[in-house]
């Protein structure tokens, strides 16, 4: 019988430690999974491997200094919030999730960051991003990019900056004087990041990106914030966590597919002006341009990914990555900010649970859905 | 007699922090995000307001009888106006940079919710002399936590202390947390404020 089956599950299992409340078991039979929230942490952070050491190329050692104290203080927070803000016994700082956030924090940050800001922004980051909503689960926004834009509206000078370090003709690593190093990207540029020099009128607009720019941007060597210039790298980590099935294809594929789509078509008026180019050519090299420029392949495939701050559907995560990259489209074309990866992300993690409600699963053994 | 000064003390007393109007009640939070970017714009602006208060308090303690029931808000907000009306003519004569620094906020003490939150509740259903002390108290404690709001987000937004005053000190000169003297940081340290109050000051209450 299984209700009795239920009854008897029930009296077995361990009552819950913390919350007092019974767990809920259902009749027989059960899936196992061996996927817990160590693991799956663990493994995203092993896949910021990648971008790390590519960061680390780029930008020297301070790279790799930014990302240690971030993950430091992270781990530091979520030991002492749990432990007296939210009363908790047990630690959760070996579940890696802190880590992972201090990790993609620091990635959306430049190398040049002083030490002490980015320790704070990473506190920030674990207690206001995720302790005050009541820990993992329960936070409505992406920890790590709520770090960020603490830390952009508190010390924007600091956190917009970007520094770009070179290795020179003697293989040793040192600070290039401004813009001058970045290699064979616009003349006419002075600021360190591409987006940047876009915002500020400093970038030819009748000039396009050429290949050769847009393959330093896919490998990474242009300025920008320590682990996102590389979309090569991330590329890689993202396509292991597809393959260990942590993430789904649908939030950086249709991320990214609509910031492409609406790139072509916002600069397609310019294409048909051109002289020296095909139209279709330019708007091409733009839409990749804008694709690759910035931190559209971090923010898709580790931060709006976000198990507990994406919808729970497929399609919901669709509408959900269409939303977040018609306002990248939005900010970077009309807004007051060079790069809108982290606003539009925090934007739509604000109507994810509205998402959740309109979007549901088909309930199962429903053929035709509910009527 | 003495249980009567007891009971005007009490009333006094319980605008500080049991019945803090930000703390507790929840009133007058609009200006209090908007003008407390400083602790001196708490000071101007929490007397400005204790003193429409005071007056209208007094007003409407002695009106109570007079005014019809099914007016008695509009009639409420005329009161409040015209001392409010007083209150802005004289910061513009005598202290033009305050102000100039609180703005609309000043003309808006008409419609603050302490105001005619405490007409509602307290002076048009209690005597002139409880509603004096509610009046004091009531302020005093919108002002205490204006000046407290002002100071925190001054001291870590602009590295001042009480800047705008004889007393100004300049205690860091960069780095200054900027999100806190902007609208999202008052409203993240209200929010902290609040939780942090509820858990520690509702238990002793």
């Amino acid at each position: 019988m299984p209700e009795e089956n239920k009854d008897t599950t029930a009296k077995e299992a361990p009552a819950a430690p913390a919350s007092g409340r019974k767990p809920l078991f259902s009749a027989s039979p059960h899936i196992t999974s061996d996927e817990t929230v160590p693991k799956i942490m663990w493994t995203v952070a092993a896949a910021c491997a990648p971008a790390l050491f590519v960061g680390v190329y780029f930008f020297g050692p301070a790279a790799a200094l930014v990302t240690g104290v971030c993950v430091a203080s992270a781990l530091a927070t979520e030991w002492a919030a749990t432990r007296f803000f939210l009363g908790r016994k047990e630690t959760t700082i070996t579940d890696g999730s802190a880590a992972v956030t201090g990790i993609l924090l620091a990635f959306c940050l430049p190398s040049s960051v002083p030490l002490w800001q980015a320790a704070v922004g990473a506190a920030i980051a674990v207690f206001i991003g995720k302790t005050v909503f009541g820990g993992l689960g329960c936070n409505i926004f992406n920890p790590a990019l709520i770090g960020r834009a603490v830390m952009l509206a508190a010390w924007p000078a600091a956190v917009s900056g970007a520094a770009f370090l070179e290795k020179t003709a003697s293989g040793a690593l040192s600070l290039p004087s401004a813009v001058a190093r970045v290699p064979n990207f616009v003349d006419a540029m002075t600021q360190a990041t591409p987006l940047a020099a876009i915002k500020e009128g400093k970038f030819d607009a009748s000039a396009c990106p050429s290949w050769h720019d847009l393959n330093n941007l896919f490998i990474g060597r242009c300025g920008g914030c320590l682990g996102e210039t590389s979309a090569l790298a991330i590329l890689v980590g993202g396509i292991w966590l597809l393959f260990r099935k942590i993430i789904t294809w649908h939030i950086p594929v249709v991320y990214i597919g609509t910031v492409f789509v609406l790139t072509l078509a916002a600069k397609a008026p310019d294409a048909f002006k051109q002289q020296s180019m095909e139209p279709v050519l330019y708007m091409l090299q733009w839409s990749l341009f804008h694709v690759l420029a910035g931190g559209l392949f971090l923010g898709a495939f580790f931060m709006a990914t976000d198990m507990v701050t994406s919808p729970m559907t497929g399609a919901g995560k669709i509408v959900f990555a269409a939303g977040a990259g018609a306002l990248v489209v939005l900010i970077r074309f009309l807004g007051g900010y060079p790069e809108g990866v982290c606003y539009s992300i925090l934007m739509m993690n604000m109507v994810v649970p509205l998402i959740d409600r309109f979007i549901k699963p088909r309930k199962f053994g429903t053929a035709g859905g509910p009527k | 007699m003495s249980s009567a000064n007891k009971s005007v003390w009490a009333e006094f007393t319980k605008g500080l922090l049991k019945e803090n109007p930000i703390l507790v009640i929840m009133l007058g939070c609009c200006p209090t995000l908007a003008v407390t970017t400083c602790a001196i714009n708490g000071i101007g602006m929490g007397a400005a307001a204790t003193f429409v208060l005071l007056c209208s308090n007094i007003f409407i303690a002695v009106l109570k009888g007079v005014i019809p029931g099914k007016v008695r808000i509009p009639v409420f907000i005329v009161i409040a106006a015209g001392f409010t009306t007083i209150v802005d003519l004289l910061m513009h004569a005598f202290t033009p940079d305050l102000y100039k620094a609180l703005g609309i906020f000043i003309p808006l003490i008409v419609v603050n919710c302490i105001i005619l939150g405490r007409a509602e509740a307290f002076a048009s259903k209690n005597g002139i002399l409880p509603s004096i002390a509610d009046a004091l108290g009531m302020g005093l404690g919108w002002t205490l936590m204006l000046v407290f709001i002002g100071s925190f987000r001054e001291f870590l937004g602009s590295g001042t202390v009480l800047a705008g005053t004889p007393l100004e000190t300049a205690v860091f000169g960069e780095n200054q947390f900027l999100l806190l003297i902007l609208p999202p940081g008052g409203f993240i340290l209200m929010g902290f404020i609040m939780a942090f109050s509820n858990r520690f000051l509702k238990k002793s209450a």
